[in-house]
């Protein structure tokens, strides 16, 4: 009886059980390449950035950290000069300084509109479909487009020599707003949809009106996500080379910008400008611009990443 | 029901006086519209964005086929690309190349890790994985592209030329070995996502069945999973057909029909990149050709991320 009951099932007991943790092994060396790719480009920048300095083995932290310090001191400070020792990347910095302040001026406002407009006030039906889908494809468009868009809309004014900005900040940071503002809009419409029902509810039911109770109650439960998106879009605006390549002019500026409406070089588009020679000395000053554009977009991502955890807590308290 | 509502208190004139609840005043209700009507503006950014996008793109085309004389057909299949000629089917056949060569290493291995995070790993883990992906997925192209020209082509060079293989100093492969490790965060999020999805009945099922991990996981999620994990890989190799820093200091700027991908190569985005830092005059062919290959650029993109979003609707719709 038992004979014939188990006819049909084989096992495989050995192959089974070996496959398994192969495949988990396989599994957690694909995830780690990701930590081992960040590991291996920050040791490539640092040790092409430091130079060749003589001497010192890497585990002397303190005195290399020193290093480190000085080197990105004298980078910020420093404008382009004659030889590789005497330059730095202050224009850069600033310029992209005015950058990140003037999308932030253009692009949170409509950003967070548009994503009011499409949680709160719109009503489901076909135009509102094609808006979002509208809304998520241009979050597909290539960079570079965007920088064509720029170019042609606000560099050169369609046309129109009245609207022309020309290779002015301005232009640079129009451009880029459009860029971000569906990754704002998707951002702050997710946060805005996890605002609990009832909040608004609430607020209704005592008389607020919708703007009421969007402003007084919606917006501010909703804040820390909807910061956290805003902070990440911002620094990936910060960090786009191949649309301001198209909206600026200069390849290298004596003095940093003093107005918006002043030409400027990204820090970006610094490095770019050096990284395509191969000459050592411009690589290890591309190295050194990298170091600070991570370490300008990592101290971005770090807040942005403390305001969500930190909100994650608050929301389990409610 | 009826009987219980007539016996309700009908609302009187005096209990209409000691009512509390008054109307928004006017000036909350002009606070109100006006708020709508930026709202409305706000939204309508968006639609403008892509009107003038295609409006800029189209007219800037027709106008280069009127000023060049070339036809779409030679346009799209001519193989050279110098100035009167415009035959931009090497830069097709160069972005087509990174769009391959990066997919075959970042599919695998983003599939790999989202299978990891999705089905293997603890929640702890995952929630500090999480995060750290999305801060490598916000490392700026140019910083792949100095890798790629610093670390990849040397490498590639210590490997290859003792057998005899000749590596020049931009080649595709290195531009694609970096885009790919590049789109390994955004697959892996995206096939995370909707591997994530997948009911977990179907899992409790194939576990009451006596399966394994490994089996519930490659025969039970992934098949059940597949038409939206192909659609995460559609819009990952997208954003690798619209890269352009990484490639155009990787690959080079020399067009080229050849298989072979240790030599440089010309993709569209490089193209564009070379002729806007090439100071045409605006007007001239050569200038107006931009805007033709981004249009084409554009379309490409465009219509991967439609397919991939159709996909990915009908995917959810199945499932949630």
């Amino acid at each position: 009886m038992s004979k014939q009951t188990q006819g049909n099932y084989v096992p495989h007991s050995r192959s089974r059980r070996l496959l398994g943790p192969l495949f988990a092994i396989a599994c957690v060396l694909a995830t780690l390449t990701g930590v081992v790719v960040l590991a291996i480009l920050l040791g490539s920048v640092l040790t092409t950035g430091l130079g060749h300095r003589p001497g010192r083995p890497w585990y002397h932290l303190p005195q290399n950290l020193w290093d480190l310090g000085q080197l990105m001191v004298s980078l910020v400070s420093k404008t382009p000069g004659e030889s590789a020792q005497t330059t730095g990347f202050r224009v850069g910095v600033i310029s992209s300084l005015w950058l990140l302040g003037l999308i932030t001026l253009f692009a949170v406002p409509v950003g967070l509109g548009a994503a009011i407009y499409l949680e709160e006030y719109a009503r489901p039906g076909r135009i509102n479909t094609i808006i979002q889908t509208n809304i998520a494809n241009l979050a597909g468009v290539p960079s570079i487009v965007y920088g064509i868009l720029g170019l042609t809309l606000f560099v050169r004014g369609f046309g129109f020599k009245s609207f022309a900005l020309g290779y002015s900040i301005w232009a640079g940071a129009l451009t880029l707003s459009l860029l971000v503002l569906p990754v704002i809009i998707i951002a702050a419409q997710e946060a805005i949809r996890a605002v609990p029902i009832t909040l608004r509810q609430a607020a209704l039911a005592l008389g607020a009106t919708k703007w009421q109770t969007v402003r007084d109650h919606v917006l501010p439960a909703a804040l820390p996500g909807i910061m956290t998106g805003i902070i990440l879009s911002l620094s990936r605006a910060i960090g786009e080379t191949a649309p301001v390549l198209m909206v600026t002019q200069a390849s290298s500026l004596l003095n940093p910008p003093r107005g918006p409406s002043d030409q400027y070089v990204p820090l970006p588009l610094e490095i770019y400008n050096y990284a395509k020679y191969p000459d050592p000395a411009d690589q290890t000053l591309a190295a050194g611009g990298i170091l600070l554009l991570l370490v300008l977009l990592i101290s971005m991502n770090a807040v942005a990443i403390v305001i969500r955890n930190r909100s994650g807590r608050l929301h389990r308290n409610i | 029901m009826g009987r219980v509502m007539s016996q309700l208190p009908r609302p009187t004139s005096k209990s209409r006086d000691t009512n509390l609840w008054a109307s928004p005043g006017p000036w909350r209700r002009l606070e109100g519209s006006f708020a709508h009507v930026f709202l409305v503006l706000c939204t309508l950014t968006t639609v403008l964005t892509t009107v003038s996008i295609l409006v800029i793109l189209s007219v800037q085309t027709v106008q280069f086929f009127r000023v060049s004389g070339v036809s779409p057909f030679q346009f799209l299949f001519g193989s050279d690309v110098e100035s009167p000629h415009f035959g931009i089917l090497p830069l097709i056949w160069g972005t087509a190349m990174v769009a391959v060569g990066s997919s075959l290493i970042a599919v695998p291995v983003g599939l790999l890790s989202a299978i990891y995070l999705s089905e293997y790993a603890p929640r702890r883990v995952r929630s500090v994985l999480k995060p750290s992906l999305e801060l490598l997925a916000g490392i700026p192209t140019i910083v792949y592209g100095f890798l790629a020209l610093q670390l990849v082509t040397p490498g590639l060079r210590l490997l290859l030329n003792p057998i005899g293989l000749d590596v020049e100093q931009f080649n595709a492969l290195s531009a694609c070995i970096v885009v790919g490790v590049m789109i390994i965060p955004m697959v892996s999020s995206l096939s995370e996502d909707v591997l994530s999805a997948v009911p977990q009945g179907l899992r409790e099922a194939a576990y009451g069945l006596g399966a394994t991990k490994f089996e519930v996981s490659t025969r039970i999620v992934l098949p059940a999973a597949l038409s939206g994990v192909f659609a995460s890989f559609i819009l990952a190799v997208s954003r690798a057909v619209g890269e352009t820093m990484a490639v155009v200091l990787a690959a080079g700027r020399v067009p080229s029909l050849s298989l072979n991908p240790l030599v440089s190569i010309e993709t569209m985005t490089a193209y564009i990149v070379a002729v806007v830092g090439g100071e045409e005059a605006p007007g001239s062919p050569t200038s107006l050709s931009l805007f033709a290959v981004a249009m084409v650029l554009f379309i490409v993109t465009l219509s991967m991320n439609i397919v991939s979003r159709v996909v990915l609707a009908r995917y959810r719709e199945a499932y949630v």
